[in-house]
């Protein structure tokens, strides 16, 4: 119900001059000392001399001066609303008490009390209630209160208790201080002497003087060259050193002629020509600066202006604000669906009016792509192996020949062991091909993305997003367990697929017909594909693995460290990775380089090497213990790979 | 006719004062003219017969001078109100931005001004105008008459103005409303500019 404060009325941008000096001291020291020095403050003025401005730079203020005061802006239309509403829910009480626990209270257009006795009645009843509680009250209104007509007496002598000030009209420095200011914040400038020609037409208030100063900018921003004095004069329609129709004052009367009939019938026609003539450049520039000031295009509504005679401009307003609420609804519908197609450039110009629509329709058919496999998971990165073959082999048909041979694939194997590489490798391979586009999430991924669908409402473009996909491939199926609605729409999607030939590809940690929570018919369906098992790496894909992540971290391998490495009984390649990594870490902290020995040390906990120089015969003497490279023997006990000299020893045997 | 001129600013009023014969129409613009300023003021032309009733037309060019930048003129005509001379009206009626329809205010002339109403609207149809969307304005003259003789203003609105548009009554001899009713038209003229249409 409140009216928030608008930012850019604070006193900052309030220009002061000698009508409103006092209005504006009263509005500080209200904001400073809330409630104690003038209360109520009545501020009134005529229509577009800066009422609203003052009550929201006390509101602004007061915040500012202490955050935690409660700060209410409202017209009195609002306020009555407000009232009306809460009578007719009984609620009445609840909204004295609510205003009441206002710490600053501004209420504006306090004129359109006349002839509203129950909300004088409650206006007087919550001003009382205000001031005995310390709390402050500013009013606005267009006229003292002595002069609202049929205002309660004891409501005048209240308002009249406090403070009463009114704003006059801006005198000629002032204007031309108003208008630099409100220039230099457009970012306009213009030649020396164009402002004091707008301000010594002497406008009724500054809201009209605005209007001028919009019509001088949207002149300038039509034509090539500054505008002067001269121009100036012509645009607003003044004779030099004379007011401008608008301002009420008869344009060319006979000199000397008496007040007759004649000259107050010229008086009106000049008014309503002046009114009439130049009337629609104003409104075509007004709605130029309204939308610009939105951040929509104008161009259609600029080229208005370079019209001689105003053709139907009415109607391309309209035509123009009908195509501005056409791109805000598409842009809000875009934005539901996907809040980074919103900020489209296009959804600002109705200029380009079929564009917008496209990119629309784009959207609504779901042209936001679903997430794409991930480019950290090549092909040619992925080792191959005997203990991967099939899914690898498999993997490679359905690249060649997607949606054909293996629909759907299902890669199953604990983990750990590439089937994410797999499948993302499989999602890019076939991502290269024209037209494609493929889908490749995990299956958690694609839940939350229904979940968020269903919550957004937008169900139907999210299936349309992935019904438009080359091939769908999702990571750790088994997730979908006791996940009904994402297996009814995997269902769908699933049936679509197969029909159209597009391919499915699947990961899960075992075979489908063992995992649990998945419906039956979701679980045939991954049956009816093939089912490619990745088992746990044997010892030449180890090696092969650990080799380019040696390589992968410059580190330089001889073939004890492969070896070592590749006859750890490791089960899948993340764990090796995991291995490696320990022991690179333990060189890296101890600065001395990789080695076969060094890894033992860190993973099997064996005693550093003596250091080089002292004697040993490393390798040379054994223990007699062969150790098969298969890692027959894994105890560490039995194992004695670096045996000491006979001096050592002997001084281990001593103690 | 154009009314507003954009390239050479110009603003040119043609209103016309329609209505039977003898309801006072070259009497409106008699007043008018004699209030005009002479700097201000054309010839006004008038072709009557020797019993002082319009043959052919008035026609009173007023200059308004510049308004707004526009060099503004209004040019009134009256038609001859007696019905054999309908070739005349149909002609000065082309073209206008605005018509007066004075009435007689009297009672037995109601018939006369119903049948010059829809004379007006005939002749406007052959124009391919639809009077409805003519700036009008109704004057009923004559209202000095002895009350017996006349009907009343809200009398000859209900038998007379079926588009309730604006309606005065006036004594154009003594100049009773007679500038009420040009401003007002030209209030309405005007206010067409505004909506940027093309005139009639």
């Amino acid at each position: 119900m409140t009216t928030t404060l608008n930012p850019r009325f604070t006193f900052d941008t309030f220009v002061v001059g000698a009508a409103n000096r006092l209005a504006v001291t009263a509005g500080r020291t209200v904001a400073e000392n809330p409630g104690s020095a003038y209360n109520p403050l009545f501020i009134y003025s005529g229509s577009g001399l800066g009422k609203t401005h003052v009550l929201m730079a006390i509101g602004h203020a007061a915040k500012t001066l202490a955050p935690q005061l409660n700060i209410e802006y409202l017209t009195l239309d609002e306020y009555v609303e407000a009232f009306h509403a809460a009578i007719a829910a009984g609620q009445g009480d609840a909204f004295r008490r609510r205003f009441q626990n206002v710490g600053v209270l501004l209420v504006d257009d306090v004129q359109f009390l006349t002839n509203r006795k129950e909300m004088q009645t409650e206006l007087l009843r919550l001003t009382e209630a205000l001031q005995q509680s310390g709390h402050q009250i500013v009013l606005a209104s267009d006229r003292p209160p002595a002069e609202i007509a049929d205002l309660d007496e004891r409501l005048i002598s209240r308002f009249s208790g406090g403070l009463v000030v009114d704003m006059g009209i801006p005198d000629y420095e002032t204007r031309v201080a108003i208008l630099r200011r409100k220039a230099e914040e457009r970012g306009s400038s213009f030649q020396p002497g164009v402002l004091e020609t707008v301000a010594k037409v002497e406008f009724p208030n500054v809201r009209e003087l605005m209007g001028a100063l919009n019509r001088i900018v949207a002149f300038q921003a039509v034509n090539d060259t500054p505008i002067n004095a001269e121009a100036v004069r012509k645009v607003l329609g003044v004779r030099t050193g004379e007011s401008p129709p608008a301002a009420g004052s008869p344009a060319a009367a006979s000199p000397g002629a008496s007040p007759d009939e004649f000259s107050q019938f010229l008086t009106d026609v000049s008014f309503t020509v002046g009114k009439a003539v130049e009337a629609w450049r104003a409104r075509v520039t007004e709605a130029v600066l309204r939308w610009e000031g939105e951040g929509y295009r104008t161009g259609r509504l600029e080229k208005l202006l370079d019209q001689e005679r105003p053709s139907a401009v009415d109607g391309e307003i309209a035509a123009y604000v009908l195509d501005v609420e056409r791109l805000k609804a598409l842009e809000a519908e875009v934005a539901t669906l996907d809040p980074q197609a919103s900020g489209d450039k296009v959804f600002h110009d109705p200029g380009r009016m079929a564009e917008a629509e496209a990119a629309a329709a784009r959207v609504r058919e779901g042209a936001a792509p679903p997430p794409a496999p991930s480019a950290a998971f090549p092909l040619d990165a992925y080792m191959a192996g005997s203990s991967n073959d099939v899914a690898l082999n498999a993997a490679r048909d359905v690249i060649s020949k997607p949606g054909k041979k293996y629909n759907p694939l299902v890669i199953v194997g604990r983990s750990g062991l590439g089937k994410t590489h797999l499948l993302n490798a499989i999602g890019l391979e076939l991502a290269k091909k024209r037209g494609a586009v493929v889908a490749c999430l995990s299956t958690q991924g694609f839940v939350d993305e229904l979940i968020a669908a269903i919550d957004g409402n937008r169900v139907d473009w999210w299936r349309a997003r992935y019904r438009r996909c080359t091939a769908l491939l999702l990571d750790d199926i088994h997730l979908l367990a006791g996940k009904e609605r994402t297996q009814e729409e995997l269902f769908n999607l699933f049936n679509q697929f197969l029909d159209t030939e597009r391919q499915l590809v699947f990961t899960a940690p075992a075979h489908p017909n063992t995992l649990e929570g998945l419906e039956e018919r979701i679980m045939s369906r991954l049956e009816g594909g093939l089912v490619a098992e990745v088992g746990e790496p044997d010892k030449e894909l180890r090696r092969g693995a650990l080799e380019r992540l040696l390589k992968q971290q410059h580190i330089r391998a001889d073939a004890a460290l492969l070896d070592y490495f590749a006859d750890r009984p490791v089960d899948s390649v993340r764990s090796l990775t995991g291995l490696v990594q320990r022991v690179v870490e333990a060189a890296t902290s101890q600065e001395v380089p990789v080695t076969a020995g060094l890894a033992r040390e860190v993973l099997e906990g064996v005693p550093p090497r003596p250091p080089p120089g002292a004697r040993r015969t490393a390798g040379a003497r054994t223990s007699g213990l062969v150790v098969s490279s298969a890692g027959g023997v894994r105890s560490r006990e039995k194992m004695v790979w670096d045996w000491p000299a006979a001096s050592d020893r002997v001084i281990e045997e001593v103690r | 006719m154009s009314l507003v001129n954009f390239t050479s600013r110009e603003i040119t009023c043609k209103i016309v004062y329609y209505g039977p014969g003898r309801s006072g129409k070259t009497t409106n613009l008699h007043y008018v003219y004699e209030r005009v300023p002479e700097t201000r003021r054309g010839r006004m032309v008038s072709l009557a017969t020797q019993t002082d009733r319009t043959l052919f037309f008035d026609f009173l060019p007023i200059d308004l001078g510049q308004i707004s930048g526009f060099s503004t003129r209004f040019q009134l005509y009256t038609v001859p109100g007696q019905v054999y001379y309908n070739a005349t009206r149909r002609l000065v009626l082309q073209g206008a931005d605005g018509v007066v329809f004075v009435g007689d205010s009297q009672a037995r002339q109601l018939d006369e001004n119903l049948e010059s109403l829809q004379n007006l609207q005939s002749n406007l149809l052959e124009h391919g105008v639809d009077v409805r969307t003519v700036p009008l304005v109704m004057q009923y003259n004559k209202q000095d008459l002895p009350r017996e003789l006349i009907l009343t203003p809200p009398e000859l609105d209900d038998a007379l103005n079926f588009r309730a548009v604006p309606s005065f009554p006036a004594d154009a001899l003594h100049g009773t409303g007679v500038f009420e009713t040009l401003k007002r038209i030209s209030e309405l003229v005007l206010k067409r500019l505004a909506a940027g249409s093309p005139a009639v």
